[in-house]
């Protein structure tokens, strides 16, 4: 790689880190994982005048359920993610996932907070995100606020992370029993972003009603998209064959893809349709399986 | 099965001739990461490079401004096509005799093309020199579709060529005309589809580059670079600079480790002649080597066919004739890498495995706004292209009539007994046994079984296929009175130099690129004198040392060099002959060979092994015999070889997304004697997952401005161990009659046969929905729109 000429420190604590990014402003990037911004600088779309390289901070680096909550530290790689005691029990959606990222050399390094952070519609992370209801934990000089998924994503690129922050965990509550949870894409070939990804939550009481669902859909919008129509749809009903159909269709409807060499929109809107159908079974299976 | 299919070894363990899978011997620097590639070349004083490249498909420069780019620290020089022009050094010819560009020095003719070279004193700084050259465009319309740049309005792209009139490169008829049409009028079946075997390329791991050393006080060049030809190049570097007085004894051209060449390394790039100028008028070493996107974008592509493809039979199915025209679009000039008198390389086997005698194939060759190319890409010379015309204009028949396509080419076989075997183009076929490759190929995956379960899943609306491919190659380039680049015959060349104590060096005019000749070709001259192939160490890729030779591609380098290995072998064992005959004192009537020693007949125990016949060569050799132990065998192959193979895949297909999935691929080839089977199955292994390539994913796409849309690995998609099946490979054994030690050449089968028989098993997924032909890359969203159309996702 030759990237553009640039500077790099590495921090030993968050404050010190916050301190140099109020120094360098918009000239300087966060380094985590470095496998969105590193092709980046490679190809010269990115030239930031200042790397800060956080992964010399200690205690970002987390997988742990506390106060109800399942809580991830920004450091925390795909594998260490994919490994996880909560990926081996409620939350396989962590396995299908990282899975589906790169290549093991990938996941060795790419980290979840680096995966948000990008705020790229085409990452997995958003849509799984979503469909977990999480929150993200943004730390700036005056300390850390908590900003919930859906206010996180404002556009291509721009997420709720103001140049002088940094996103230093994401969290969700711990859903209750009878709740299962999957993420598929469609991809060209391993490491290939999405054609379309699906991810859904959901929760079912013994008479197959629909108590709570959560569904993110991947790069088939601007910005990571909730698929709420579908969601709206579900909850509170007895799920049937026919329902889970309607609320695929609804996303299917509700996305605004682009299209590319991975497809036609009209191509992506029908798999948005298929998958949402397939990961609402997925998680349907798993979930009744939760009891 | 047969037991002349079995691989039967003559060699011990310990020697390890023919048929052993000795492991490679030069694996062991690969695996430790201590090969030497170009990129480790690091010479004192050396400089680096970068290229300028054109973001216009067709474009007049106005001006180059190199101002902000010479004040960056370490730029030392910004090389343009007006400073080459001073030595006319701005043109080099290509290996199809056409001309190319070095450095523009007023229009760019294709995206990509170089430009300017910035020179520094660091990689780094050549790269932000390359960011701040500001070349100013006057952007033209460019021509990108092959078949609109034939059209009388169209733009002529080759101004510089005198008497170009239009963007036509050249015509080439093979067969009866006349006679095929009287068979196509007659016939009771025609079939014809129209087919692109779309652009791709060779996409090696290792990019190209080079390492151009010139020094002053000797005026004489070393060039260390990615070629599979390094002999050839040098003499082309004579050619093109003796003027300039780098005439070919003051060239030694060093072609160190490759990593991965396909066809790709075999072409001379602009950027390793601009490398050799700048070295000459600085006197420094100068390093260039591409970056991912370069190679992709700016090096010769592979294919490009737009073929018709038709065949005629009886309504049995008895194939008559068939008929190939094909439109080749070369882009910006012909860069192909055949031989001369072949434009369209080996094309005409396109007649394929079967039993007619009727055939008439054309070709045109057009000029446009794309990068130059196209090289043989694992395919000897064109000939995936020929098979996959044949191998789908079969299985097109087959379901025209409705007969099973194993069948039908079952009852059209070339027989064994009828070779050789004069193909209606005029090619001779070796030798082959089609029959018994197919039979295997469907008793390993059970075809009948398939075909039940096919019509059971069909009946309930799912979709699975099986596609053949019987496919004969013509590899091993080849005969000189008719095989020859820019002039240099085909042959090949072995040296094989043997030390007093029984070792060996052997050198040759090829050149491996992961092929592992220094494991093969050690096992050849192991067979022929009884030296363990692990005292046999081979060299290539040094024109100082090495005997000449036109290098590795085209699944040459067993047809020749290693038919070289065994005749120059053969040579020394019949001087081995004589010293044991001094030695033991007997007449040379009276001994016989057996792999490492001869002995008296009758008399085992009076014997001399090769190592004590090689001692006395240098110690007690029989007066008025040379002294010493070394041989040169220049082989001029009588014929080419015909390797064959019969693959047999199985797709299912989600009826909802359009997702392929290969459950299966047998592939059974036949490259007649076997050298190391371990070898060739890793070939195999390669070769398939790079036949899928073309078959699923891979193609250079333009838009009509001439850009490329997926220039990088993130959108060109090569295939991984990810997406590949589990290959399982076999063998029949149907050796040369004409090779020395009867072997074929096996690296490019399974690139040749795979691609057909991965869209035949697609296409007939799909068949009983009226679907007679897919072009590949067949995609999920192919699938996809083409089940839409038909309601069924």
């Amino acid at each position: 790689m030759i990237p553009a000429p640039f500077d790099y420190s590495a921090p030993g604590s968050l404050e010190e880190a916050i301190s140099l990014l109020k120094e360098h402003g918009d000239d300087a990037k966060i380094l985590a994982g470095g496998h969105s911004l590193i092709p980046m600088m490679k190809l010269r779309l990115a030239e930031p005048e200042h790397l800060i390289d956080i992964n010399n901070i200690p205690g970002l680096s987390y997988v742990k359920e506390e106060d109800g909550k399942l809580k991830i530290g920004a450091l925390t790689t795909e594998t260490e993610l994919e490994y996880s005691a909560a990926a081996e029990g409620r939350f396989p959606i962590f396995k299908d996932v990282s899975k589906l990222i790169a290549d093991p050399q990938v996941r060795n390094l790419g980290t979840i907070g680096g995966n948000i952070a990008h705020g790229d519609a085409a990452n997995d992370h958003p849509a799984v995100m979503m469909a977990l209801n999480a929150e993200v934990e943004i730390t700036g000089e005056n300390g850390a606020r908590m900003v919930g998924i859906d206010d996180f994503f404002f556009g291509f690129y721009m997420t709720a992370v103001q140049p002088n922050e940094i996103l230093t965990g994401i969290q969700f509550p711990l859903p209750p029993k009878g709740t299962g949870n999957a993420y598929h894409k469609l991809e060209r070939k391993v490491g290939d972003y999405a054609t379309a990804g699906v991810a859904v939550q959901i929760s079912v009481d013994s008479n197959n009603v629909c108590t709570n669902v959560g569904i993110g859909l991947t790069n088939v919008n601007p910005k990571p998209l909730r698929a709420k129509r579908s969601e709206d749809h579900l909850k509170g009903k007895v799920l049937s064959p026919d329902l889970i159909q309607e609320a695929a269709q609804m996303a299917s409807e509700d996305c605004s893809p682009s299209p590319d060499l991975r497809g036609s929109e009209e191509y992506k809107r029908a798999m948005v349709g298929v998958l949402t159908k397939r990961m609402i079974n997925k998680a349907l299976e798993r979930a009744k399986a939760d009891y | 099965m047969d037991d002349k299919h079995k691989i039967q070894c003559k060699t011990s363990k310990a020697i390890s001739g023919m048929g052993h899978s000795m492991k490679r011997k030069e694996d062991a620097r690969f695996v430790k990461g201590a090969g030497n590639y170009v990129d480790d070349v690091k010479l004192p004083g050396m400089l680096y490079m970068d290229i300028v490249r054109s973001p216009f498909a067709y474009a007049k420069i106005k001006k180059i401004h190199t101002e902000e780019a010479l004040k960056i620290p370490g730029v030392v020089a910004i090389v343009t096509g007006k400073d080459l022009e001073q030595y006319n050094l701005h043109w080099m010819p290509t290996l199809m005799s056409d001309t190319q560009m070095v450095l523009p020095t007023d229009t760019v003719m294709y995206q990509a093309q170089e430009v300017a070279a910035v020179i520094a004193t660091s990689r780094y700084a050549a790269r932000d020199g390359r960011e701040a050259v500001m070349v100013d465009y006057e952007p033209m319309k460019p021509v990108i579709d092959p078949f609109k740049a034939l059209e009388p309005d169209a733009p002529v792209l080759r101004t510089d060529k005198e008497g170009q009139d239009s963007n036509h490169i050249w015509h080439w008829e093979a067969g009866d005309k006349e006679k095929t049409e009287k068979i196509f009028n007659e016939a009771d079946v025609v079939v014809k589809e129209q087919m692109h075997i779309p652009r791709i390329h060779v996409a090696s791991i290792e990019t190209c580059g080079c390492v151009a050393d010139y020094n002053k006080v000797e005026n004489h060049l070393t060039m260390y670079m990615t070629t599979q030809a390094p002999h050839a190049i040098r003499t082309v570097i004579a050619l093109v600079a003796g003027h300039v007085g780098l005439t070919e004894e003051k060239v030694r051209v060093i072609s160190p480790d490759i990593g991965g060449g396909f066809g790709g390394k075999v072409p001379v790039y602009p950027g390793y002649v601009i490398a050799i100028a700048v070295s000459f008028l600085v006197g420094k070493p100068i390093k260039w080597i591409e970056d991912r996107s370069e190679n992709l974008q700016a090096d010769s592509f592979a294919r490009d066919y737009h073929i018709t493809a038709e065949m005629a039979a009886t309504k049995e199915g008895k194939i008559l004739g068939t008929r190939f025209k094909i439109l080749a679009d070369h882009g910006y000039t012909d860069a192909a890498a055949n031989p001369s008198k072949y434009p369209t390389g080996l094309f005409s086997i396109g007649t394929g495995s079967y039993n007619y005698d009727t055939a008439f194939m054309e070709a045109d060759a057009i000029y446009t706004n794309k990068p130059p190319g196209g090289v043989a890409y694992r395919c000897s010379f064109r000939v995936t292209e020929a098979v996959h015309a044949i191998e789908r204009i079969t299985d097109r028949l087959a379901q025209e009539i409705g007969k099973d396509p194993a069948l039908l080419r079952l009852e059209n076989f070339i027989k064994k007994e009828e070779f050789p075997w004069k193909s209606p183009t005029g090619w001779e076929y070796d030798s082959g046994d089609y029959e018994a490759g197919l039979l295997k190929a469907m008793e390993v995956i059970n075809y009948d079984e398939l075909r039940v379960e096919q019509a059971e899943k069909r009946a309930k609306g799912e979709l699975m296929g099986i596609g053949i491919s019987t496919f004969t190659e013509i590899v091993g380039a080849g005969p000189s009175k008719d095989f020859d680049i820019l002039g240099i015959k085909m042959f090949d060349s072995a040296e094989i130099r043997v030390h007093p104590t029984g070792k060996a060096i052997a050198r040759f005019g090829t050149k491996s690129q992961g092929q592992g000749h220094e494991t093969t070709y050690a096992q050849i001259i192991a067979e022929e004198l009884g030296i363990p192939a692990e005292h046999i160490q081979v060299e290539e890729g040094d024109t100082d040392t090495a005997p000449y030779g036109l290098g590795t591609y085209a699944s040459r380098s067993t047809p020749t060099a290693g038919a070289a290995a065994a005749m120059a072998a053969r040579k020394l064992r019949d001087k081995a002959k004589k010293i044991a005959a001094h030695l033991l004192e007997v007449s040379e009537d009276e001994l016989e060979w057996e792999p490492g020693k001869f002995f008296v007949k009758g008399a085992p125990e009076k014997a001399k092994t090769i190592q004590e016949i090689v001692f006395a060569a240098y110690t007690n050799h029989p007066q008025g015999m040379e002294a010493g132990f070394e041989a040169t065998h220049y082989y001029d192959p009588p014929n080419l070889t015909f390797p064959s193979g019969a693959y047999i895949c199985v797709v299912d297909i989600d009826n909802e997304t359009g997702e392929i999935k290969i459950r299966r691929f047998v592939a059974i080839d036949d490259c007649g004697h076997i050298i190391n089977p371990m070898i060739v199955q890793g070939q195999v292994h390669g070769g398939l997952t790079q036949g899928m390539a073309p078959a699923m994913y891979e193609e250079l796409i333009y838009d009509e401005e001439g850009n490329i849309l997926n220039g990088t690995f993130m959108d060109y998609l090569v295939p991984t161990a990810v997406e590949s099946p589990n290959w399982e490979t076999g063998h029949t054994i149907t050796p040369s009659p004409h090779h020395p030690i009867g072997a074929k050449g096996v690296g490019e089968s399974p690139t040749v046969g795979a691609p057909p028989a991965i869209a035949n098993a697609i296409v007939d997924a799909l068949s009983h929905l009226g679907v007679t032909h897919i072009d590949i890359p067949i995609t999920p969203h192919k699938v996809w729109k083409i089940l839409r159309e038909k309601g069924v996702a």
